[in-house]
């Protein structure tokens, strides 16, 4: 099948403003849906969906998240784990507190607490911009931290302070084994990316973009910075704030107060910068990199025969992230989506160079 | 004007704040000052760490987030090296690993990335970060280290017919304020007085106009560097010697951040005075504060030293966007 | 030039304005109007505060005396946002597009104002909001038309060239609808020909939808072409004001150009 979008005359607006304009997108999308929700949960092991697949799905959504603040609106932020916690612990309490609630109602209490506190923090960034930011952001992250690991109510005085969470329920449908895991993250995920998708493909995604490009210009055609920033704050930390509460109760089960730390938070920065900055489908590349990286990692060297012990293959793997943001920085400054999309033009034009 | 009013009753809030203790009756006078003291140490190393990294950012204009990567990597080096050969060796060789480095990030990283948004600048050190934690810690390895100073950590008691009681304080402690005080001393003589630290502040004020009468960017942007992993060395041994080198010392590093906010992110004194504000308030947050907090919400425990200096600095930003010292910054459209 | 079209009344007045900043003053005592659906041109020697003059007339600066009237309402300080809502649009002299977006995007802020879907309604992307996006890219593919420049909508306009993205920078004005455009040196770094298609952009916006200019140009000839009344800055103040004609022969204007001592 080859890739061209000649002979595809759009003949109404309409047409040309679908979310994938060109047959062969639509097509290859399809595919992967098919894939995703009919072929993976037959093929995969259960290791594979527990320690690649579902970190990799719960990330790719925070990175989600941090990329429609940082990518598409400007602001920095190096504290969203932050948010990420607010949902998680959010979650905790509705589903202890609330037990008739259903899970999918809690998610999105846990996104709008999440947001409310984001949005409590993205008030600076109306005064301050650019890198004093980025150390606003960082009290977030200490604040926070601090926050549920010492103020008891939220951990239900657990003397550890650590939190377990029950196994969800989602009208009477258990999300109790790797492949129902998988599903329901594959689908909320799915939906989430296709909101997100609308929204910087809308006015307000504009607004946010034109920010970030260039802030004076957007303030003298009428957009209003107050309401661009704000709402991209709120907006990513209602998907970082659902992210983390699928963190916990997904991927995790249970958690210590630090398990969202300021590492956690320049991973996700890590995510955006080497998945793409600006581009959806980026995000899933940066937490698929994430996920694979250290598991690549750990195997890699055994199959040459070398064995390295645990904590030096987090200290490689930590250079090799570190190296890897530079170099991305300098040579591919839009990440892996950018390489994505010159292949794809590449292919657009095969067999001819230009 | 504005300014200088929003200026006054921010000083006067924190000034509040810092005599409550005193009238309330909360601490007696000995106490009070004992705190107080403390409190300037530590600031005098958030000073120095800030200043590194004021350094860093007039000179290349970038943000520098691994300045607390740096501390930990001079700290790991030092104390390693000194289990092979006297401290002061240990401590020329880690100053060499630092040039060596400040080497490798111009080369590898700045003269790739330059004329760059400040903001990809500040990711790229974001990389620098992971790759000094991953590096420093597969050289050094990643326990706990000690590096003894020498000097006795017993406490001694002071002002004894001054105060009540008298004032307790640890003379290594004494003895590390002072190098840092030292430090910074010299730091500004070399800016004030020296031809390379006059070349350093004109490449701050405009990097156009500073090449175009031959000075050269690169070489400047090396000696920064090297310069700040320098400063970052001594506030690494110093706090090696007393918290022992291990990966918490990056973290606590990065409380240069709201020094630099509060004190505007070009301007030394500002570094100083942001310091000595941030390690003063945060202990007397945690001192007197924190129990008060403890009791009346039931917390775990105080700690709120981990926070307050970013959320000092959050507040000090609505008031006062450029900080203390900033300069004010103007559109041109 | 203007013949057969009718200058209305005075839209914008500014009187008395002074912008300095620090100890630089980049604006003192600046009076002048501009008329309904004329073309008034503001010109003088590099720094002579010809920018801030429309920094000023948009809100981006404040200035430290002075006000502003348009439309009647008397402002010492105008707000941006406002300015917008009330029909000011304008072009920048360094272009200040958005980089990171393609030219139809571009021209789609110019919108922004007009959209009103809601962000839940934006996310779902419900009829609604389809049929606002519809209703919106119609209006922009007119300004497309009138600009020429159908075959680069999806281009990043980044990689347009110079003269291309000037017109974008246009176009994202003209998708205001604004009722005053003010243009900051529209034909600055342009050759010839760009230079007359600009000039015949300029002056069709003025005629066929009467919306008044205010521009910033450094070729006189353009300036003396298109314009009804032209102002003159030095150093921050006005030294002349006049249709063209009787700024040519302003005494105080030729010693500003070929440089007589002050």
């Amino acid at each position: 099948m080859l890739y061209r979008e000649n002979g595809q005359f759009k003949t109404s607006y309409r047409a040309d403003q679908q979310m994938l304009p060109i047959l062969q997108d639509r097509i290859f999308m399809g595919l992967l849906l098919v894939f995703v929700f009919v072929v993976a949960p037959f093929v995969f092991s259960n290791y594979f969906f527990l320690s690649i697949l579902i970190p990799f799905l719960i990330l790719a959504l925070a990175a989600l998240g941090l990329n429609l603040l940082v990518g598409y609106c400007g602001q920095i932020s190096i504290g969203h784990a932050a948010f990420m916690s607010v949902g998680a612990y959010a979650a905790y309490n509705l589903v202890l507190r609330v037990p008739q609630l259903n899970f999918l109602v809690v998610l999105v209490l846990a996104g709008l607490i999440a947001a409310l506190v984001g949005l409590l923090f993205g008030i600076p960034s109306l005064r301050i911009r650019g890198l004093y930011l980025a150390v606003a952001t960082l009290a977030a992250q200490f604040f926070m931290d601090w926050v549920f690991a010492r103020v008891k109510w939220f951990t239900n005085y657990a003397p550890s302070g650590s939190v377990s969470t029950a196994t969800i329920d989602i009208f009477g449908f258990q999300i109790n084994s790797p492949v129902r895991k998988y599903l329901f993250l594959a689908a909320v995920v799915t939906v989430f990316a296709i909101l997100a998708k609308n929204l910087v493909r809308s006015h307000l995604g504009r607004a946010w973009m034109a920010m970030r490009d260039m802030d004076v210009a957007a303030e003298v055609i009428g957009i209003r910075p107050v309401y661009a920033k704000l709402t991209a704050f709120a907006v990513s930390s209602f998907y970082v704030g659902v992210a983390g509460a699928l963190w916990g109760f997904v991927h995790l089960g249970s958690w210590e107060p630090l398990a969202f730390s300021i590492t956690l938070s320049l991973n996700l920065l890590f995510m955006i910068i080497i998945g793409g900055m600006g581009s959806i489908l980026g995000s899933f590349f940066g937490a698929f990199f994430i996920v694979a990286l250290p598991i690549l990692l750990n195997r890699a060297p055994d199959w040459l025969g070398i064995h390295l012990s645990t904590a030096m293959v987090s200290h490689l793997e930590s250079m090799i992230f570190g190296a890897l943001i530079i170099f991305f920085l300098i040579v591919e400054p839009q990440g892996l989506a950018r390489l994505w999309s010159i292949g794809k033009e590449k292919l657009r034009l095969w067999p001819f160079p230009h | 004007m504005k300014k200088n009013r929003n200026l006054m009753i921010l000083f006067a809030v924190l000034l509040a704040g810092l005599i409550a203790p005193l009238v309330t009756g909360a601490s007696g006078a000995g106490f009070w000052v004992e705190v107080l003291l403390g409190g300037l140490m530590a600031g005098v190393l958030y000073s120095l760490v800030a200043l590194g990294f004021v350094l860093i950012f007039k000179a290349s204009g970038v943000f520098n987030f691994a300045q607390g990567a740096m501390v930990l990597f001079a700290a790991l080096s030092v104390a390693r090296m000194a289990e092979k050969m006297p401290l002061w060796a240990a401590m020329l060789m880690a100053v060499a690993i630092m040039v060596v480095l400040a080497f490798v990030i111009e080369r590898l990283v700045l003269r790739p990335l330059v004329n760059q948004d400040p903001v990809v600048l500040l990711m790229a050190t974001l990389g620098v970060t992971y790759f000094i934690d991953g590096f420093g810690q597969t050289v050094w390895g990643s326990d706990i280290y000690e590096i003894d100073l020498g000097i006795a950590r017993e406490p001694v008691m002071i002002l004894q017919s001054v105060f009540d009681g008298g004032i307790l304080i640890n003379k290594d402690d004494v003895a590390a304020t002072a190098a840092a005080a030292l430090l910074v001393i010299l730091l500004a003589l070399f800016f004030q007085k020296t031809k390379t630290g006059r070349a350093l502040r004109a490449v701050a004020d405009d990097h156009l106009a500073a090449q175009s009468i031959g000075i050269p960017l690169n070489r400047i942007w090396v000696i920064v560097w090297s310069l700040a992993g320098v400063v970052a060395l001594v506030a690494g041994v110093v706090w090696g010697a007393k918290l022992g080198v291990q990966f918490s010392i990056s973290q606590v590093a990065l409380k240069a951040l709201p020094v630099v906010i509060l004190g505007g992110f070009t301007s030394i004194p500002g570094a100083i005075i942001g310091g000595l504000i941030i390690g003063v308030g945060e202990k007397m947050a945690e001192v007197f504060l924190a129990p008060i907090a403890v009791k009346a919400f039931d917390l775990a425990g105080g700690g709120i030293e981990n926070w307050f200096a970013y959320v000092l600095a959050l507040l000090f930003l609505l008031v006062l966007p450029e900080g203390l010292f900033g300069e004010k910054h103007i559109d041109r459209v | 030039m203007g013949g057969g079209k009718t200058i209305g009344d005075v839209v914008l007045d500014l009187q008395g304005i002074s912008l300095s900043f620090g100890g630089v003053r980049a604006l003192q005592d600046v009076t002048f109007d501009v008329r309904e659906h004329e073309v008034r041109a503001i010109i003088g020697p590099n720094g002579a505060g010809k920018s801030s003059m429309l920094n000023v007339i948009n809100g981006v600066y404040h200035p430290q005396q002075g006000t502003v009237s348009y439309l009647g309402a008397k402002r010492h300080d105008v707000n941006t946002h406002e300015a917008a809502v009330q029909g000011i649009a304008r072009t920048f002299q360094n272009i200040a597009l958005f980089k990171g977006m393609s030219v139809l995007d571009n021209i789609m802020t110019g919108r922004n104002l007009r959209m009103k879907s809601g962000l839940l309604a934006q996310a779902f992307r419900l009829p609604s909001a389809e049929r606002e996006e519809l209703e919106h890219r119609e209006a922009v593919e007119q300004v497309i038309d009138f600009l020429e420049i159908q075959a680069h909508r999806k281009t990043p306009v980044g990689r347009l060239p110079y003269g291309l993205q000037k017109r974008v920078d246009l176009a994202r004005a003209l998708a205001m609808e604004p009722k005053l455009l003010l243009l900051d040196e529209p034909m600055a770094g342009m050759n010839v020909e760009e230079k007359q298609d600009m000039c015949r952009f300029i002056l069709d916006v003025n005629d066929q939808f009467g919306t008044t200019i205010v521009l910033i140009e450094h070729d006189m000839g353009v300036v003396m072409d298109i314009s009804d009344r032209v102002i003159v800055l030095d150093y921050g103040k006005k030294i002349g004001d006049g249709t063209p004609d009787e700024i040519r022969g302003n005494q105080a204007v030729i010693d500003a150009y070929l440089g007589v001592s002050h």
